[in-house]
């Protein structure tokens, strides 16, 4: 394929594919060593009342307004499912289970009072994402990419997932150390003066941040499956923290290239005439990094 | 006459909590409606190991906790030194009971000891040769260098905890704080424990564990406090590890567990 389809048609995609399963995959891999991994799939359902509200409040569909509700949302279920762990004395998933089922009924309740009828909120939208309708069309080549006024043609969600990627990156390469200890032994970090409590709220508001800049690009599949698969895998290829945070990121990776591609030809090659899903395909493609992990990974335990 | 002698006492008590590593006044700590701990009064001597002594859910790890900042009591005060908790953090290490902590976590031997040195670093700080080498040091005074690259979760109980004492001694604290550091490890670990403990003592450092096993308390402590719920006796082993006040701890319960170790075993 030449340049000239490739670069407005599927680079984007492709980035933003790439730039969405990391920024997912690298708190993943803190959250599932304190069994919170679930976390991603709560968020993906409480920002639904969050869009409704922000969607009422400003009568427009604007991307904005709706990043800001279900950021909103995210953050106010966080809160709850922390408060509810840590006053309640319950499991994560338990806490995690009431205020996400709560809150996304309650945003489907949201949704079918209000007048949002004709208004395009639909679910198949939220699942799967548009992935591929996130292209640049001020491109014309590889050119393009060193052209300020194609430039500034790009989908906003490139800018949008890039910083915070960034954020992210930077907030693990600070507080990795206390992140580490406190996910490891929390009582043991307290006495270090770790701020146990804080920290773990900012590692999951922080994946609230994620999954929303991500969401708003490629759905909450990708999401649910970034957070959970590419870090699974990688705790079964080492036995140590930073590698397996290093694999994780290159699973997730490598999920979005494969997928993507796949996705766009793979039904070519086998005489099929329509692509299928990105999103879904990446997803796919993720559980299948997985269960190859989970078959031949070399730390792998027995069960028996 | 009675203003002078109520001043001698207020002297004298603030004398003691000045010098004690770990002071509790008037503790109660309520996990539900029921007391865990009530209105506790504990002064640790300095240099000394001392045994925290009682049955199941008598409070001994509350109490620890307390001095930890862990939890927040209803009523009473903790010192450290005599100063508040939160001041003098940095002197105290604390090894938790094993079954704590995830020993799945992706985590080698040696990376567990240096989370030990996270208050020296702080959270800009990278880690250095130096320490690692100081890293190394702890783990060679509990003999587990030969495991420093292994993952945590392939070690035994015995060497498990052996991994967590090594972590204590690299924070260098005054005052080393251990929740039944001989529960559940093999003979060759629990020697091996309590000679680092000892030698914590002779360095002049204030151990204080929660202890099980009450047929060793005699050989391995200075100093025992029993408790249940309400504290029953502190003191010096000799005076205070008394059938008596064991018979008020467990409540009659315990000369089996005291006479018969070899019963047990057999």
């Amino acid at each position: 394929m030449s340049g000239a389809e490739f670069v407005p048609l599927s680079l984007t995609p492709l980035l933003i594919g790439c730039l969405a399963a990391v920024a997912c995959a690298l708190p993943g891999n803190f959250l599932l060593l304190r069994r919170q991994a679930l976390i991603g799939d709560a968020i993906s359902h409480v920002v639904l009342p969050g869009i409704v509200v922000a969607f009422l409040l400003t009568g427009a569909i604007s991307a904005t307004a709706m990043m800001l509700g279900a950021a909103t949302a995210a953050v106010v279920a966080v809160v709850l499912i922390e408060g509810i762990r840590r006053f309640g004395r319950i499991e994560p998933g338990a806490a995690m289970g009431v205020v996400f089922t709560a809150m996304f009924a309650g945003g489907v309740l949201l949704l079918e009072l209000s007048d949002t009828s004709g208004v395009h909120l639909d679910v198949e939208h939220a699942l799967y994402g548009n992935l591929e309708s996130l292209v640049w069309l001020d491109a014309t080549g590889w050119g393009s990419l060193m052209d300020p006024s194609a430039l500034r043609g790009l989908p906003p969600e490139v800018f949008r997932i890039s910083v915070v990627l960034f954020l992210i990156t930077a907030l693990l390469a600070v507080f990795w150390r206390p992140l580490a200890i406190s996910t490891f032994d929390e009582g043991f970090a307290a006495t270090l003066g770790v701020p146990v409590t804080t920290l773990s709220l900012g590692l999951v508001i922080t994946s609230a941040l994620a999954a929303v800049a991500a969401f708003d690009a490629v759905g909450s599949i990708i999401v649910i499956a970034m957070f959970i698969c590419p870090p699974a895998a990688a705790r079964l290829m080492t036995n140590r923290l930073g590698a397996q945070v290093a694999w994780s990121v290159a699973f997730a990776l490598a999920s979005a290239i494969v997928g993507f591609v796949l996705a766009g030809y793979g039904p070519l090659w086998i005489g099929g005439t329509d692509a299928v899903s990105a999103a879904g395909m990446i997803a796919t493609v993720s559980g299948f990094i997985l269960t190859a992990t989970a078959l031949m990974g070399p730390k792998r335990r027995s069960v028996v | 006459m009675l203003q002078i002698a109520n001043e001698d006492i207020v002297r004298a008590e603030a004398q003691n909590l000045r010098e004690s590593p770990f002071a509790i006044r008037g503790l109660t700590v309520s996990y539900d409606q029921k007391p865990a701990v009530f209105s506790v009064d504990v002064t640790i001597e300095p240099g000394k190991m001392t045994a925290i002594v009682g049955p199941n859910g008598a409070g001994k790890s509350t109490l620890l906790k307390s001095a930890l900042g862990i939890i927040k009591p209803l009523s009473g005060q903790v010192t450290l030194y005599g100063r508040p908790v939160a001041d003098e953090m940095d002197r105290i290490a604390y090894v938790p009971q094993r079954a704590s902590v995830d020993w799945d976590f992706p985590v080698r031997v040696i990376d567990v000891v240096l989370m030990g040195l996270f208050r020296k670093t702080g959270l800009l700080g990278r880690l250095t040769g130096a320490d690692r080498k100081h890293a190394m040091s702890c783990l060679e005074r509990v003999g587990m260098t030969d495991f420093a690259s292994r993952q945590i979760g392939q070690l035994s109980g015995g060497q498990q905890q052996r991994v967590f004492l090594a972590r204590a001694l690299a924070q260098n604290a005054d005052l080393y704080l251990l929740d039944e550091p001989f529960a559940g490890v093999d003979a060759a670990t629990e020697k091996a424990i309590i000679g680092v403990l000892k030698s914590l003592r002779s360095e002049g450092r204030t151990v204080v564990a929660v202890h099980h096993d009450l047929s060793t308390v005699p050989d391995y402590f200075d100093n025992v406090l029993l408790l249940n719920v309400r504290k029953i006796a502190e003191g010096p082993v000799a005076t205070t590890f008394t059938d008596e006040n064991l018979g008020a701890a467990y409540g009659g319960r315990l000369t089996m567990a005291r006479i018969d170790p070899a019963a047990v075993a057999g």
